[in-house]
């Protein structure tokens, strides 16, 4: 069981963790939401809670709590620009059919 | 398909609910749009990865418009046609800008502000600034990938309600959700973290290209107030550029030059002056039109002596600004760079050495004022956990309403912070008055005559009442950017009139500090003054109702008993035309003491009508 982070997304993650000027690391988790049933959340990390799932990648920590990884298992985070836009994108094996807004998916 | 950003902890957007804002420091030469992206702001670049966008908005024959790079570079060629500036126009009548010269337009004096002729018809600097805020608002629409929930725009502190309703008119225009204006001081200190930082004094020094600002700002309970701003409108880079320029001819012995070569010339001013920021020293070298070859060395201590007399200009506004505050440089608990042209070593140093203390000034300075603007959007937005503290403006002078006697009833007191509504509630003063007359006034002062009348309105179709028994409600509410409303409401009939405080009543700061200088200074006259007001009022009031009831019950009184109640009235008239309070109170007084009995002989009489014809059954159910 494991996700990873791209070098470009690790690198932007540990750069806005620097700026923010805390967090250990960056949650990833799923939530039922959306219109395609799951969300995913992409949320800093103050704390580590007690059932985290722990991976380093490229040195920084990603935390992902028992009930998502298994959706999240074998995922891919990557850091993409498109245009004049940026952010981050989720390459996750599991999912079956993808809302178009690639915020949402089902499993 | 969207991009994530990662979200502080807790607060992840549910799909689709991203709200997107940005803030937007729409400046004079140039414009930039910033967003907070990740929990960081960033400014959002064009496709060719320029941050900023030249303020220079070109209109073409066929009714189209080039906005930016394109339409600066176009400036020499069609001058009547390509408006830069436009901000110095905003909310401005011809007279206003009488005294910046040299413009290439065709101004069309309209009311309230003046228009500018162009190959595409009348446009005016709302138009205008709305066509720079579209470009912004589609490059920021581009970069987040949706549409914006709204955005907050810079303006400069000393923007009175005018200018700023003309900049929120061309936001709506532009097709933006005006979320706040922000004082372009302040959006700098909130880049900086300030409003999280010690309470105390912090200065924003600003010098553009082309303007030098000066603010003190006091931070107490997370609310920045503008003390005092200063500057000097015609004072920035190319300033210095120019002092360069001038250098280069003195150390040639050119003169006369081309016009193409003074714009060669000052190009190469601008570089050598960007250069000195980095270097100690930089070669200048050109080749002019008729082939004479420019090649001189320009160290920093020379461009410091050349130009030291320019810094000192910045200096003077800084001492004045401190002077209007009643502040020392001792009060100072930080300084704020804003502006490109404080990247200069000697402005650093002389504004490091004038407070005692290195500057802030590790965010760029060109983007600092869009930075803070786009945090402050993000929390308005609603991006942020509810404790975050949501910066507050207040309001520099009380707003009420003209009482009896010329006399101010303060409804909203200065330094309240906004948005903000309160009520009171007044009544009528003369039986069966149907209309009430609503002054609505600035001003700390207690008389109406002292305050700055704002607008006026009345209230109609009272029902005919005692005096006293209507319940009029009035409302005072000012929104977040600063604009009031009132209303008046009669609570019995429900009869409604309402106002919008026109926005050309504006004040400077300038004239906001001298009004409360003079409330300071006349604080002692005024509450004599008030308290005259006072008792003059209550004494006329005594009177009315007196004569009223005389000519109504006047065969209860015989003649001795009437006699003495109308020396009574005649003393209290008296003492109504002179101006010591006490003698009209004592007078008041007397008179409510010769009436006691008439008046009991009148409620008897009231009562027995009121009983006559009932019996005491009906009277006990």
């Amino acid at each position: 069981m494991a996700v990873t982070l791209t070098e470009r997304a690790a690198q932007h993650i540990a750069n806005f963790i620097a700026k923010r000027g805390k967090g250990v690391g960056l949650r990833l988790g799923v939530r039922t939401s959306g219109c395609s049933g799951m969300a995913y959340t992409l949320e800093f990390a103050d704390e580590i809670a007690g059932d985290d799932n722990q991976f380093d990648s490229h040195g920084v920590k990603v935390l992902i709590d028992p009930k998502s990884l298994a959706y999240l298992d074998g995922t891919e985070l990557d850091y993409v620009r498109e245009g004049l836009n940026e952010g981050f994108k989720f390459n996750n094996p599991n999912i079956k059919n993808q809302c178009g807004c690639g915020e949402s998916f089902g499993v | 398909m969207a991009l994530l950003q990662i979200a502080e902890p807790g607060l992840s957007a549910a799909p689709h609910q991203h709200r997107l804002a940005v803030g937007i420091d729409l400046g004079t030469t140039n414009s930039l749009v910033a967003t907070v992206r990740s929990s960081i702001s960033v400014v959002l670049n064009d496709e060719d990865g320029r941050a900023l966008l030249p303020s220079v908005v070109r209109y073409l024959a066929d009714g189209t418009t080039e906005v930016g790079y394109a339409a600066q570079a176009m400036q020499s060629v069609d001058p009547h046609n390509t408006v830069v500036s436009a901000k110095r126009f905003m909310g401005r009548g011809v007279s206003d800008i009488a005294a910046i010269v040299n413009l290439p337009y065709q101004f069309v004096d309209a009311p309230g502000m003046v228009q500018l002729k162009t190959v595409a018809g009348v446009k005016s600097p709302v138009e205008v600034s709305a066509e720079i805020l579209k470009a912004l608002r589609a490059r920021a629409e581009k970069s987040l990938g949706g549409e914006l929930v709204g955005a907050v725009i810079t303006v400069p502190a000393y923007f009175d309600d005018a200018q700023r309703q003309a900049t929120k008119d061309a936001a709506r225009l532009a097709g933006l959700n005006v979320l706040r204006l922000l004082n372009e001081p302040t959006a700098a200190a909130v880049a900086y973290g300030l409003d999280n930082a010690a309470e105390g004094i912090y200065v924003v020094y600003d010098l553009g290209g082309g303007t030098f600002d000066v603010s003190i700002l006091r931070l107490s309970r997370g609310v920045f107030e503008v003390m005092a701003t200063n500057g000097d409108s015609a004072l920035g880079g190319d300033d210095f550029d120019h002092r360069i320029y001038c250098w280069v001819l003195e150390q040639t012995g050119l003169f006369a030059l081309s016009a193409q070569d003074t714009r060669l010339l000052l190009t190469r001013a601008r570089e050598a002056k960007e250069e000195l920021t980095f270097h100690p020293e930089t070669r200048i070298t050109a080749v002019l039109s008729n082939g004479q070859a420019v090649d001189v060395l320009l160290t920093s201590k020379i461009f410091s002596e050349i130009t030291l007399s320019l810094v000192n200009k910045t200096l003077a506004p800084t001492r004045k600004a401190l002077r209007d505050a009643n502040l020392g440089v001792e009060d100072v608990k930080g300084v704020v760079m804003v502006g490109g042209a404080t990247r200069m070593p000697q402005i650093q140093r002389a504004v490091g050495e004038f407070f005692g203390q290195e500057p802030l000034n590790n965010l760029d300075p060109d983007k600092v004022v869009a930075l803070g603007a786009a945090i402050q959007a993000n929390v308005l937005a609603g991006n942020r956990s509810g404790d975050e503290w949501l910066l507050l403006d207040v309001i520099p002078l009380s707003l009420g309403l003209e009482t009896m006697g010329g006399l101010v009833e303060k409804v909203i007191t200065r330094n309240s912070t906004i948005p903000v509504a309160r009520a009171q509630e007044f009544t009528t003063y003369k039986d069966g008055q149907t209309a009430m007359s609503i002054h609505v006034v600035q001003g700390e002062r207690e008389l109406v005559s002292d305050c700055r009348s704002l607008a006026k309105f009345e209230l109609r179709g009272i029902p005919p009442m005692a005096a006293g028994a209507a319940r009029v409600r009035v409302t005072f509410q000012v929104d977040a950017d600063g604009l009031l409303s009132v209303s008046a409401r009669e609570k019995n009939s429900g009869v409604e009139a309402s106002v919008m405080v026109k926005p050309s009543y504006g004040l400077s700061d300038g004239e906001i500090a001298d009004m409360l200088k003079a409330s300071q200074q006349h604080a002692h006259d005024d509450m004599t003054a008030r308290s005259l007001r006072e008792q003059q009022v209550d004494g006329g009031r005594i009177l009315e109702a007196v004569a009223a009831a005389l000519a109504e019950d006047g065969e209860l009184l015989n003649d001795a008993e009437r006699g003495k109640i109308e020396e009574r009235m005649a003393a209290l008239r008296v003492t109504l035309e002179g101006n010591a309070p006490q003698a009209i109170k004592n007078a008041a007084e007397a008179l409510n003491r010769a009436t006691e009995s008439f008046a009991g002989r009148r409620m008897n009489r009231s009562v027995q009508q009121a009983l006559a014809g009932h019996k005491l059954e009906e009277l006990e159910s």
